[in-house]
């Protein structure tokens, strides 16, 4: 498909990244020469200098061919009328990043009348995510399949667990119950595991089950795997720790923010009635310390800055038992971030690229395609894709034994309607199932290329 | 530098170098020729050669800028001294410097000859001297880009290396498309003049072989004179297409995707064409006595500078003879060039439109100390980095062309034939004046001399940088 990006940030680079490897045509536009000369001669894409919301540089950009325009400049309004005019000049799907919470309160009506077809914040996104860890805090990362039935759920396996030297076909045996374990994690490798394959403290391993199956193997897997929050401190308090409050607000969850700026505190103090709102620095030992931050069960470093935020949980790892949570911004340094060990990484850019991947997949989806969801995991090296099955194809009808199926590919999780399958060799897929295929290969577009 | 990489490349290009052998050998078998053997074994060297450079991509794939302009230069070295093989068997009487010299003229489009008599030559043969301006043209590496299966981003540092031109962009969001749809245009313009020649009644063989000289802009032709044999209409076609061929291919991007507004008003195009114009109507009025009529000055005038403004270097009357003042005004035309993105080499119009503004500027900076003007060009700023680029290539110029007339002097040929040699070589044209010019040849140049001339016309082709880069052992350093 061919796609304009408005905006060579952070987003806007990720996003022309991942969408040039997924064979799209990509035109970016943005104001800096210098920014698209640098993208440009990293990645095949091709810059546009000038104002995004112009008509003219639009046009050069040939908004009149394109499919979308995803639009993820600095400012909301920009990014709004770049929407606005590439609706009108080119007719093409509009994809917008919106950050202030003023207007994400009235997304809906903005949306609609400006017929938007996503409209993305990465705070909030951020902080549906964060949400989804927060239930099981053991977990690394939390993803959602088959509309929020099943959940992909990554986890670090700690020293002295149950699972620590546990065979996978011992599993049912031993914890009475059973999940898919779809890839390891040991080192620098990423394996797809067999039955007799033995896990290790220290492996990350990723599974998928439903969510009730889920919550029964954290409790079986031993106490220091499962333990429920209750209470969560957030230091720094931007957008994404307001968009966690807010999120939290119906739960039981107490939320204490600590903020530096007065004013900042007051205006969060108005906007979450339920939240303790502490004036105070947040790198301060002693004000953390005063404020329990032995006792939390989880705290979130969301300051603006990425440095502190790690050296804050650092510091917590070695103060408090919590879960931690870690926001970074840039991620160039992903892989010496992932040894530290430091909890849950949010990066609210890359998830909001990995949201409009996913969109554009589902968009390719009705061009013939049958991809539903992706996730990636693992840093990419491998993927987890949702299919819905459509047609007559050779998978289906068949118990999953007789399918000769690619290796590195396994299929992790059937969904018949509202019931969630693991699936074994006598299982079925069939007409209008929900299957969950994990593969270190890229670009599955069909259910049929799972078949050697 | 990633050596391994580079090596890769120079590889990839060897191998479809000895693809592209194969057309010339199938000439040489219809003439029912005994060179094919040459031009066989020179295939079948080079693909060897090829293969083991690069059987195996290497692990590590990292590649800049650096390990592009390394790759483009030394492909374009390989690729000649592989393709020099048929010519130094096959003709008795050449050494390999004459075999290379032609060769590598071939490939940069230059069309500087050293053979005196051509029509003699084995026919396969002469279609793979003509061939080779086809391929050069355009350039191979843009070629590789356009078939290699999955280009990655980096590809664009070898596009850029190898594309004329001050700042080259792409056309279409890929490398891979930009590359297919140039070539697409380019063998499109090539069968367009093919069908023109032959319904103007050439024969088949002259109307290919002539095809590959003007869209190539490289100008080696296949009768001793040049192109004064054929008719006036052909010579009329030629013209024409040596004129569209000189011209920016992004113009024929924008008419093919209907966006004639842009393409119309293209300011290179316009002021190439105004250049063309004003030049030929000057020597047609100088040198009107030295034919029958108005009439026909004007006909070998529009002919002559087509010829020598888009580098080509057909002749179809000896301009040797000519008043002096169109003799300076060819020369003249000589150094301007083509358009950037063309196959025509020079300085480029681009360059020297900008050079004028840039002039302007600062006449008006004088006489209004304060002013301050962005500088346009096709209705946009031009990037500061873009105007330092095109300084520094005129003062790289001026170097290059002072020592390398320096270094040809030392044979001792008079004034003329020197200067006019550098300027022919390392424009890419062909022909200079006297002992150089249309109905001479280089053949009386010594060896050293000979390789000076090499030098400056692949310097010439590749926009310069590329080959006094080769002399740097910075670039060779391994990163790590």
């Amino acid at each position: 498909m061919k796609i304009i990006i408005v905006g060579c940030g952070k987003v806007g680079a990720t996003l022309a990244e991942h969408l040039n490897q997924e064979g799209h045509d990509i035109t970016i536009i943005d104001r800096h020469w210098e920014k698209l000369k640098y993208l440009s001669e990293r990645i095949d894409v091709m810059g546009v200098e000038g104002n995004g919301a112009s008509i003219t540089t639009q046009r050069e950009a040939g908004v009149q061919g394109a499919d979308i325009l995803i639009a993820t400049t600095n400012s909301d309004e920009l990014n709004l009328l770049c929407c606005l005019i590439a609706k009108k000049a080119g007719n093409c799907q509009t994809i917008a990043r919106i950050r202030d919470p003023e207007y994400y309160n009235e997304m809906r009506y903005i949306r609609d009348e400006l017929n938007l077809s996503l409209v993305i914040n990465p705070e909030q996104a951020a902080a549906a995510e964060i949400a989804r860890i927060i239930k099981f805090p053991s977990a690394m990362k939390v993803d959602t399949f088959a509309r929020g039935r099943a959940e992909l759920i990554k986890l670090n396996i700690p020293e002295g667990s149950q699972l620590d030297g546990l065979r996978l076909f011992d599993m049912e045996s031993k914890l009475h119950c059973k999940v898919l374990i779809c890839t390891v994690e040991r080192g620098e490798e990423l394996l797809i595991p067999h039955g007799d394959f033995a896990l290790q403290a220290g492996d990350i391993v990723s599974f998928i089950a439903p969510h009730s199956v889920a919550l029964a193997f954290f409790k079986a897997g031993g106490a220091n795997i499962s333990n429920s929050v209750r209470s969560i401190m957030l230091i720094g308090g931007g957008k994404m720790s307001y968009y966690v409050a807010k999120k939290l607000e119906e739960t039981k969850i107490s939320v204490k923010i600590i903020e530096q700026d007065f004013e900042k505190c007051q205006t969060l103090s108005e906007m979450l009635p339920h939240a303790v709102i502490i004036n105070g620095d947040g790198t301060d030992k002693q004000l953390l310390d005063e404020e329990g931050i032995g006792v939390v069960d989880a705290v979130g470093n969301f300051t603006g800055i990425d440095e502190e935020n790690i050296l804050l949980s650092l510091y917590e790892k070695e103060m408090s038992k919590a879960k931690l949570l870690t926001k970074i911004n840039r991620i160039t340094f992903e892989e010496v971030i992932a040894g530290l060990d430091i909890g849950s990484i949010i990066n609210p850019n890359s998830i909001t690229s990995d949201n409009i991947v996913r969109f554009v997949r589902a968009l390719n989806n009705s061009r013939g395609s049958n991809v539903e969801t992706l996730y990636k995991i693992a840093q990419g090296r491998a993927e987890a894709l949702e299919f819905r099955v459509r047609n007559e194809s050779k998978v289906v009808g068949r118990p999953l034994m007789e399918l000769k199926l690619k290796p590195n590919v396994i299929i992790a999780c059937i969904t018949k309607g509202n019931k969630v399958v693991i699936p074994n060799g006598q299982s079925v897929i069939e007409k209008d199932d929900l299957v969950v295929v994990v593969s270190v290969e890229r670009g599955l577009n069909d259910l049929e290329d799972i078949l050697a | 530098m990633n050596r391994r990489m580079v090596a890769f490349f120079v590889g990839s290009v060897l191998r479809i170098e000895a693809v592209l052998m194969i057309l010339p050998l199938v000439v040489s078998f219809i003439y029912g020729e005994d060179e094919w053997i040459y031009i066989a074994a020179a295939a079948v060297i080079s693909f060897l050669v090829g293969y083991l450079l690069s059987f195996k991509k290497p692990k590590n794939v990292s590649f800049y800028t650096r390990e592009g302009i390394m790759a483009v230069a030394l492909s374009w070295i390989f690729m000649s001294v592989f393709g020099a093989i048929p010519m130094w068997h096959a003709v008795s009487h050449i050494g390999f410097t004459d075999a290379l010299f032609e060769t590598i003229s071939g490939f940069t489009t230059t069309g500087a000859s050293i053979l005196t008599e051509v029509e003699s030559l084995p026919k396969g043969l002469l279609f793979w001297r003509s061939f080779t301006h086809w391929v050069g043209g355009m350039g191979v590496l843009v070629f590789m880009l356009a078939i290699l299966p999955e280009a990655s981003g980096e590809n664009i540092y070898l596009m850029r290396a190898e594309s004329p031109g001050p700042s080259v962009g792409k056309l279409v969001p890929r490398v891979k498309s930009t590359a297919k749809i140039l070539y697409l245009i380019y063998i499109g313009i090539t069968l367009s003049e093919m069908i023109a020649l032959m319904v103007a009644g050439m024969p088949m063989y002259d109307a290919v072989v002539i095809t590959f000289g003007t869209v190539g802009t490289g100008g080696f032709a296949v009768t001793n004179n040049g192109c004064a044999a054929y008719t006036a209409l052909q010579q009329g076609i030629i013209t024409f297409f040596m004129i569209v061929c000189g011209a920016n291919f992004n113009v024929y991007f924008l008419v093919v995707a209907r966006k004639f507004k842009a393409a119309f008003t293209s300011e290179e195009v316009l002021s190439y064409l105004s250049i063309y114009a004003a030049a030929t109507l000057c020597v047609a009025i100088n040198a009107r006595n030295m034919f029958t009529g108005f009439g026909e000055a004007l006909h070998h005038s529009f002919f002559n500078v087509a010829s020598v403004m888009t580098t080509t270097g057909f002749s179809t009357t000896d301009f040797n003879t000519w008043p002096v003042f169109s003799r300076m005004m060819l020369l003249l035309c000589m150094f301007i060039g083509g358009c950037a993105g063309s196959t025509a080499g020079g300085i480029k119009v681009s360059r020297i439109v900008i050079g004028f503004k840039t002039i302007r500027k600062e006449l008006q900076h004088l006489v209004h100390p304060r002013s301050v003007k962005i500088l346009k060009f096709e209705g946009k700023p031009i990037e500061h980095s873009v105007l330092r680029g095109i300084n520094v290539y005129f003062l790289t110029y001026i170097l290059i062309f002072a020592v390398s007339i320096l270094l040809v002097s030392l044979d001792g040929k008079d004034f003329t034939t020197t200067v006019t040699a550098v300027i022919a070589t390392f424009n890419n044209i062909g022909p200079g004046l006297d002992m150089v010019g249309p109905m001479g040849n280089y053949s009386q140049f010594s060896a050293f001399a000979k390789y000076v001339l090499m030098f400056d016309m692949l310097a010439g082709r590749l926009e310069l940088f590329p080959m006094l880069l080769i002399f740097m052992p910075m670039t060779f350093r391994r990163q790590k």
